[in-house]
């Protein structure tokens, strides 16, 4: 029952004109919460209406306090006719109901309309009072925080990590209900926001409810997303990691973790034995994909796929036996979960260096309760035969990686199999066929344009010191991850010593036919869908041999009655330790003091298992331990002599003790603890594929068929681009494919890194097919040594200068490696030339482009052509770049939306519309970084690519990042803070100056444009702008040449730009007459001080959780938001630019307003969800939904806080200890 | 392949002051980006003509949007929409509202109507200003004429209130809405050498002196209009011109004051009488309001071209206007000192900007 939410109506402010005939406005409000509603006095003849109402007051349920957002209409009266609605404001009174948060929302907030936008702003307070509630069967959760941030929140330590939560609620969508028809657009759009409104409202309770359950107090990583699924309803999911959180006292407090718990503990913990542990092999593809079709209802496909992504695919030749040795562990847990009546086991297998799909193994699994057989299951059974029999035609190699018949069967990987059968016995139910695995796998070869060719030995002969005592600390970890349904961490950040080792990248697709949601109160069907992927999820995870999968996330892609789901995430080992009681408090303090370092490859002495299960206390004393080498995470969490696929280990690059891959790709922001070479950038893998218009199941059939090529395409093209950037590991990977009507649409972003711990990439080598041609040849040998070239400059760039390590001192511990020959494209010649590709240019590392046929070509231009980033900046789709430490406080967060018409999209080619899509994000990202040339140097962090395709012919792309400044000089902030303060003295012989060299150097330079005004503006003018950093566009744009009777009237605002140009060549004159302008800035300097470090309108909004040089000092709760805008005037709004510009505009004004009256100045972890843009330009229409959310903050500069010198000091030595730490 | 769509929005409103000139300066996107590109600006940022292009749109777009704000400064400064640094929004309001010499010139004293509007292609032609351009400056005239028309209190403040224009531009403002308030006629042939700013010092001396504010400080339009008790006060000052002893007298206070002080005694001499007609001619018909218009026309007619005909230098002038004013005080049968002050002080300070080349 217990909650009394009131509401007081203060004002409003520049309303629209209602009533032409006046000019004016006769104003009221409604105020509404369920189903109550008060109205205020009508205000009459005024834009600028005071209704100072009284307190409105609505006892409601906590349920409903939850659920329900208060709703504040603005209306105009009118005696005569119907009042006309102004505008509506919605406000989620979720954050007033922590305990902690605000205790009153209150400001101006923009009163916004569907049709109009934005229309004059009210002055709204909102207070809620809560009873407690001890009521065991409450429905309500209460005091549940919920954090958008990826990580502990700053002013938080997480006391414990409980795990995955999700929950999905479903409905009818208002926009496609019978009544759509007869009501007008505001009513349907209003109808709607209200809707998905409650239903987040709702969603959220729900899961606070299990939060509670598992006993913990908020969630954080909390990703809810909608659904438009059209004519099938509205789907509102969300999924968060549950934590129990616990405030700091002090914000400050110091940075080591207060987690005690000895590495005892974990020794002595009773280690359990299983002896299938070896076998529990799939994976250890960087990527390690499913895809799976599966229809609903009547029909039922099940095509999980695995893919090879990436070098590894590369070296399946020689590694290929040892690579499918997992084949079948994939569906184990499915089969676990969905019984299949027929098939036991489908099992797709994606290898070879050509093909996504080389041996991929459909098979169609119809249910029991389904009848009716897939058609193309047919054609793998017909074409099972042939891939059975060994003889290939034309130029097709078929390889049975997971055959045992067919490799040379070494004793070894017999014995694997043996073991593998049994694992699968174990799991599934005893299958007739199911004994012998190889005979029963239906396989279908794409033998006409894609061809496996993998052949080779390989032997898992690797170094097998501490592979024992590694499995025990595995089964340890495992135990504390067995109870859990799913292992999940939604966290992209976590604290060290919390991830143990990082397996690679997991995800798994699925295409669903949707069907209308026939009772929204049991949203069955989609939890099964998401249950489904989810253990796929799951599994995958355990075929890298981890535990838990990090950095989880879902999406959808919707058209028409075709959804794809997919989730990814990163398999990793997580210390047990650390998820019982574990502070994570701090995460990320250090990172923005990180330095790059180098490590010396000295020896170190000491097991390191031991150490490994260990290191959360070694990791507390600070011990300058093997640990600190920030290695640890790299190491293979698999047992190299059992590998789930055939990976190129070496010893580990840091610690000379363990195994690392050769490349690592990942879900999940860089560690902190992560030893870095140089600094990353983003990396993009576009692709474009045509389909043809269907419908139904031919078109769920088709986009499934589709996905794995092109899955693996993208995961070809990024690891080109990596080595091309002669970089090694990604982090932050996203692949969005997104379903049109006839195509569909790849991208994959990451952050190119180079990890010290894993090896360097060797070079990339080009080969042509026919050596014969001369002109063929020099062709090559050019695009070569572009490439080459290309390498050397990117090194450069990206400052990447590995420490010199003899080959021979690391030796590669295993032969083989030596022989390999990796592929990149399939080539129609035989199995012999595949020999003679293997073309040693003295580089064994190299990495092999072979060049067939026009695509290959298409595809090394395409390699060769992206732009490089311009000098002045870099950018990535993490959160920061490593090996950049100074960030100024210099920030602009924005988004770009772009659509693209291609005409006649059927009759192009699919090459020209990879080009074309491919220049589309180049472009924008040119755009990007033209627009922000006066922020240089910069970076662009969280870059955060949406691609859709509204309508056939339409792409569009919608970027969301952040640009931050940074010091070019090396020095650290503290230094600048010192050179500022010299630059202070240097200047204080002048008042005058000091004034203007004050405000100059605090980087604030808020309101120096008041003196442009009368001395009583100037107080209201720094109400309004205090602690606002300068735009650098207007400190450091060229200053346009203006007449002279121009310049006569410019402002003081040039005259204060040259002062502040002199005092920063450091030659500071002095300037005589600073005539009236000096009393003012005296009196406005007065006025700053007191008021500038308490109120604040300026709301600063990034996508990152952290604001560089800033302390976040509270979180007043998560802004999630669902707006609608629509027009029946597109031309005269100024086309669907104007439009959209405005509506983008308008959202970000109502964020910052929501913050701004929850007393924030910050939003971080924002995120445009959704951005949905349709239009009708013939009869003038458009409509665009956006949903956004983030954490609403209150920070303080460091600059602002009272001891800002000694402090700095004070983190200048923290820093300076930890980069000791590191580099020791 | 067609770009349909194409946006860029900032938490904080990127403003690239370049191209706000350019738009202020009312180029089409297509004129700006050539301008642009001219500029070097492509070979600086290392970029291709498209993203500036693509660049300029938004900008105009951001502008268009921001314009209906800038109508009324106070409003941007408050709006939720755009978030802008303040320096930036200083900015912008003072580049928005700044207005062009030769623009001003055509326009100064002239009716702020929808007839004068339309004969702004002229001016445009006429100017090598943009028609857009011209418009944008009528409008920001036309509208800190309305909002400070009825207002009480000193102008300048009220319009540096209303529209938060730096001093300068306020005091600018005042002299285009006191000279549209009054007529005064800027056009003529003879007045072409003056400069806005000539005007502008005068309007200033004008509404300091002239106006019921320099009364009376809470008298409506007390900025706008002249103090029409002084103008008929003026009246009363034609006895310096009628009265023959006191013409006399006047001049040989003057010339005994002068003698052997100015190069051009004997010119001054021989003009005095017909100086001092002029002047306190001016001065006794001002109540009419079409002499108000005529004003500064007869300031040049009456006093200032028989100067420059006889070499006087500005030195000249000033001595000549000091001692014309203060001997008038010492002719006993003068009673009208105040008004006399009042009068000279503010026609000296005019007559003194105005006599240039």
């Amino acid at each position: 029952m217990p909650g009394k939410l009131k509401v007081r109506i203060v004002a409003g402010r520049h309303l629209p004109v209602m009533d032409r005939a006046s000019d004016l406005t006769d104003a009221f409000v409604e105020v509404k919460f369920g189903n109550t509603t008060f109205k205020t006095d009508v205000f009459p003849k005024s834009l600028n209406p005071q209704w100072n109402s009284e307190w409105f007051k609505f006892e409601v349920d906590d349920e409903d306090l939850q659920d329900e957002p208060l709703q504040i209409t603005v209306l105009d009266h009118d005696t005569y006719s119907a009042n006309d609605a102004i505008g509506k404001v919605y406000i989620d009174i979720d954050p007033l109901l922590s305990n902690e948060a605000a205790a009153i929302l209150s400001g101006w907030f923009p009163i916004y309309d569907t049709i109009h936008g934005i229309r004059g702003e009210i002055n709204v307070m909102v207070k809620v009072d809560l009873f407690n509630d001890l009521n065991r069967f409450r429905q309500s959760s209460c005091g549940v925080k919920f954090f958008c941030t990826m990580s502990i929140p700053k002013c938080y330590k997480a006391v414990t990590i409980h795990g995955f939560v999700e929950e999905l609620v479903v409905n009818e969508d208002p926009e496609y209900q019978w009544i759509d028809r007869i009501r007008t657009p505001r009513a349907s759009n209003e109808a709607r926001q209200r809707l998905i409104s409650l239903m987040s409202g709702e969603l959220q309770r729900k899961i606070g409810l299990k939060v509670l359950e598992m006993g913990g107090n908020a969630v954080v990583g909390y990703l809810q997303c909608f659904d438009l699924e059209g004519e099938s309803g509205l789907v509102v999911r969300a999924i968060g990691t549950a934590c129990t959180l616990d405030k700091l006292s002090n914000t400050a407090t110091s940075l080591l973790p207060p987690c005690s718990s000895p590495s005892k503990d974990m020794k002595e913990s009773p280690l359990v034995h299983q002896p299938s542990h070896g076998c529990r092999s799939t994976h250890n593809s960087p990527i390690h994909t499913a895809t799976g079709s599966r229809l609903t209802q009547n029909f039922s496909v099940s095509v999980p796929t695995l893919i090879y992504a990436g070098m590894r695919l590369h070296r399946l030749r020689s590694w290929g036996e040892a690579g499918h040795r997992q084949m079948g562990s994939v569906s184990k847990a499915r089969q676990a979960v969905v019984p299949f009546s027929e098939d036991p086991n489908p099992v797709t297998h994606s290898s070879g260096p050509s093909t996504p799909l080389k041996n991929q193994t459909y098979s169609f699994s119809p249910s029991k309760s389904y009848s009716r057989q897939s058609s193309s299951s047919d054609t793998d059974l017909s074409l099972t035969p042939k891939t059975a029999a060994s003889s290939p035609k034309g130029p097709a190699i078929f390889f049975f990686p997971s055959s045992p018949t067919l490799s040379s069967g070494s004793p070894h990987h017999k014995s694997a199999h043996l073991l593998r059968s049994e694992a699968l016995h174990s799991l599934t139910p005893p299958h007739s066929g199911y004994a012998s695995p190889v005979c029963l796998r239906k396989t279908v070869s794409f033998n006409e344009e894609l061809l496996l060719a993998a052949s080779g030995m390989g032997s898992g002969s690797g170094g097998k010191d501490g592979g024992p005592l590694k499995a025990l600390y595995r089964q340890q970890t495992q135990s504390a991850f067995e109870h859990r349904e799913f292992p999940f961490f939604t966290l992209t950040t976590f604290p060290s010593g919390f991830l143990v080792h990082v397996g690679g990248v997991v995800s798994a697709r699925s295409v669903k036919l949707l069907d209308r949601i026939h009772n929204p109160d049991e949203p069955e069907t989609r939890d099964a869908w998401w249950a489904e992927i989810r253990q796929e999820i799951k599994s995958h995870g355990k075929a890298l041999g981890c535990h838990a999968v990090v950095g989880y996330s879902e999406s959808t892609s919707i058209c028409e009655e075709v959804c794809i789901l997919s989730a990814s995430g990163t398999a990793a080992v997580l210390n047990p330790k650390m998820l019982q009681d574990c502070s994570m408090e701090g995460c990320s303090e250090h990172r923005l003091s990180r330095q790059p370092s180098f490590f010396s490859t000295g020896s170190e002495k000491g097991e390191f298992d031991f150490f490994l299960q260990c290191q959360d206390s070694a990791s507390i004393l600070g011990l300058d331990d093997p640990l600190s080498l920030g290695c640890n995470f790299c190491h293979i969490p698999y047992d190299e002599l059992n590998m789930p696929f055939p990976a190129h280990l070496t010893y580990c690059y840091v610690c000379r003790k363990q195994k690392v891959p050769d490349v690592l790709f990942t879900t999940i922001e860089p560690p902190l603890e992560a030893a870095v070479t140089g600094k990353g950038c983003l990396i993009q893998a576009r692709l474009c594929r045509q389909k043809k218009k269907t419908q139904g199941e031919a078109n769920a059939t088709a986009i499934s068929n589709l996905l794995p090529f092109m899955e693996y395409e993208l995961h070809t093209q990024l690891m080109n681009k990596l080595k091309l950037r002669a970089m090694n590991a990604l982090f932050g990977l996203r692949i969005q494919i997104t379903v049109g009507e006839n195509m569909l649409l790849g991208l994959a972003s990451a952050t190119g890194l180079y990890l010290t711990a894993l090896p360097s990439p060797g070079g990339i080598q080009v080969t042509g097919k026919t050596p014969s041609d001369s002109s063929y040849e020099q062709h090559i040998s050019n695009m070569q040594k572009k490439i080459n070239d290309m390498i050397i400059k990117n090194r450069e760039i990206y400052e990447i200068n590995p420490p010199e390590i003899l080959e021979e001192v690391l030796g590669s511990p295993i032969p083989e490696t030596r022989q390999r020959s990796r592929l990149f494209r399939s080539q129609s010649e035989s199995s012999d030339d595949v020999s003679e590709l293997d073309l040693s240019h003295g580089k064994k590392d190299a990495f092999v482009l072979e060049i067939d046929d026009a695509d290959a070509v298409e595809d090394i231009h395409s390699l060769l052509t992206d732009a490089p980033t311009p000098s002045g900046f870099y950018s990535c789709n993490t959160e920061i770049m490593p090996g950049i430490n100074n960030w100024t406080s210099d920030l602009q967060m924005f988004t770009s939306v772009r659509v693209f018409r291609l005409n006649n999209v059927t009759s192009l080619t699919s090459q020209w519309l990879n080009k074309a899509f491919s220049d589309l994000c180049e472009n924008l990202l040119k755009t990007l970084y033209f627009k922000l040339r006066s922020m240089v140097p910069c970076c662009l962090c969280h870059v955060n690519f949406n691609v859709a395709l509204p309508e056939d012919e339409l792409i569009q792309i919608a970027v969301t990042a952040v640009a931050i400044t940074y010091d070019k000089d090396q020095a650290q902030y503290v230094s600048k803070v010192c050179t500022d303060k010299t630059l202070l003295r240097a200047s204080a012989e002048n008042e005058e100056q000091l004034q203007f060299t004050l405000e100059l150097c605090m980087e604030s330079q808020s309101t120096q444009c008041a003196l442009l005004f009368s001395p009583s503006k100037a107080a209201e003018m720094t109400e309004s702008g205090s602690l606002q950093p300068v735009t650098p566009a207007a400190q450091r744009a060229t200053s346009v040449d203006y007449s002279s009777f121009a310049d006569r009237c410019s402002s003081w605002i040039e005259f204060i730009k040259q002062k502040a140009q002199t005092i920063r060549r450091g030659s500071i004159k002095t300037i005589s007459s600073l005539d009236k302008a000096s009393p003012l800035a005296e009196a406005q300097a007065r006025h700053r001080s007191p008021i500038s470090c308490t109120t604040s309108t300026v709301v600063e909004m990034t996508p990152l959780s952290f604001i560089p040089g800033a302390k976040i000092t509270k979180y007043l709760g998560i802004i999630n938001m669902f707006f609608i805008r629509e027009t029946t005037s597109l031309r005269e709004e100024g086309g669907v630019s104007g439009f959209l510009h405005a509506f983008i505009a308008e959202v970000f004004a109502m964020v910052r307003a929501h913050v701004a009256a929850l007393g924030g100045n910050a939003v971080v972890s924002y995120i445009m969800k959704q951005c949905v843009f349709m239009e009708n330009p013939n009869k003038n229409q458009a409509q665009c939904l956006i949903n956004v959310s983030g954490d609403a903050i209150n920070f303080v500069r460091d600059t602002d806080v009272e001891s800002a010198p000694s402090q700095s000091q004070a983190s200048g030595l923290q820093t300076g200890n930890g980069s000791g730490d590191v580099v020791t | 392949m067609a770009v349909e769509l194409d946006v860029f929005v900032g938490n904080t409103t990127l403003i690239d002051k370049d191209v706000y000139q350019l738009w202020l300066d009312g180029y089409s996107v297509n004129d700006a980006v050539a301008i642009r590109v001219q500029s070097g600006i492509l070979e600086q940022a290392g970029t291709t003509p498209d993203v500036l292009e693509s660049d300029t749109m938004d900008h105009y777009r951001a502008f268009q949007m921001l314009e209906r704000l800038l109508h009324s400064p106070p409003k941007l400064i408050n709006q939720l929409l755009f978030q802008i640094p303040p320096p930036m929004q200083a900015m912008l309001i003072e580049k928005y509202y700044t207005f062009e010499e030769p623009f001003v010139r055509e326009v100064l004293g002239k009716k702020l109507s929808k007839g004068t509007k339309k004969d702004l292609d002229d001016v445009s032609t006429k100017t090598a200003i943009t028609l857009k351009s011209c418009r944008r400056q009528f409008d920001n005239f036309k509208r800190v004429f309305k909002v400070v028309e009825e207002m009480k209190g000193p102008l300048v403040e009220n319009i540096q209130q209303n529209f938060l224009l730096s001093d300068r531009l306020a005091g600018d403002y005042a002299a285009v809405v006191f000279f549209a308030n009054s007529r005064f006629e800027t056009g003529k042939k003879k007045l072409q050498y003056l400069t806005f700013e000539d005007f502008a010092c005068c309007a200033e001396q004008l509404i300091q002196n002239w106006t019921l504010g320099a009364v009376d400080s809470m008298a409506d339009d007390m900025d706008v209009d002249l103090d029409r008790e002084f103008l008929q006060d003026l009246k009363d000052l034609k006895v310096l011109i009628t009265d023959k002893d006191l013409l006399d007298q006047h001049k040989s206070l003057v010339c005994t004051a002068l003698r052997g002080k100015v190069t051009i005694f004997t010119e001054m001499e021989s003009s005095f009488k017909n100086l001092s007609r002029g002047l306190i001619n001016i001065a006794t018909k001002l109540i009419h309001t079409k002499d108000v218009r005529d004003l500064f026309v007869d300031l040049v007619e009456k006093f200032i071209e028989p100067c420059k005909s006889d070499r006087w230098n500005i030195n000249d002038v000033c001595l000549f206007l000091t001692q014309y004013t203060n001997t008038a005080r010492a002719l006993d049968a003068f009673k009208h000192q105040c008004l006399w002050e009042r009068y000279m002080g503010t026609v000296k300070s005019c007559i003194l900007k105005m006599y240039h080349d």
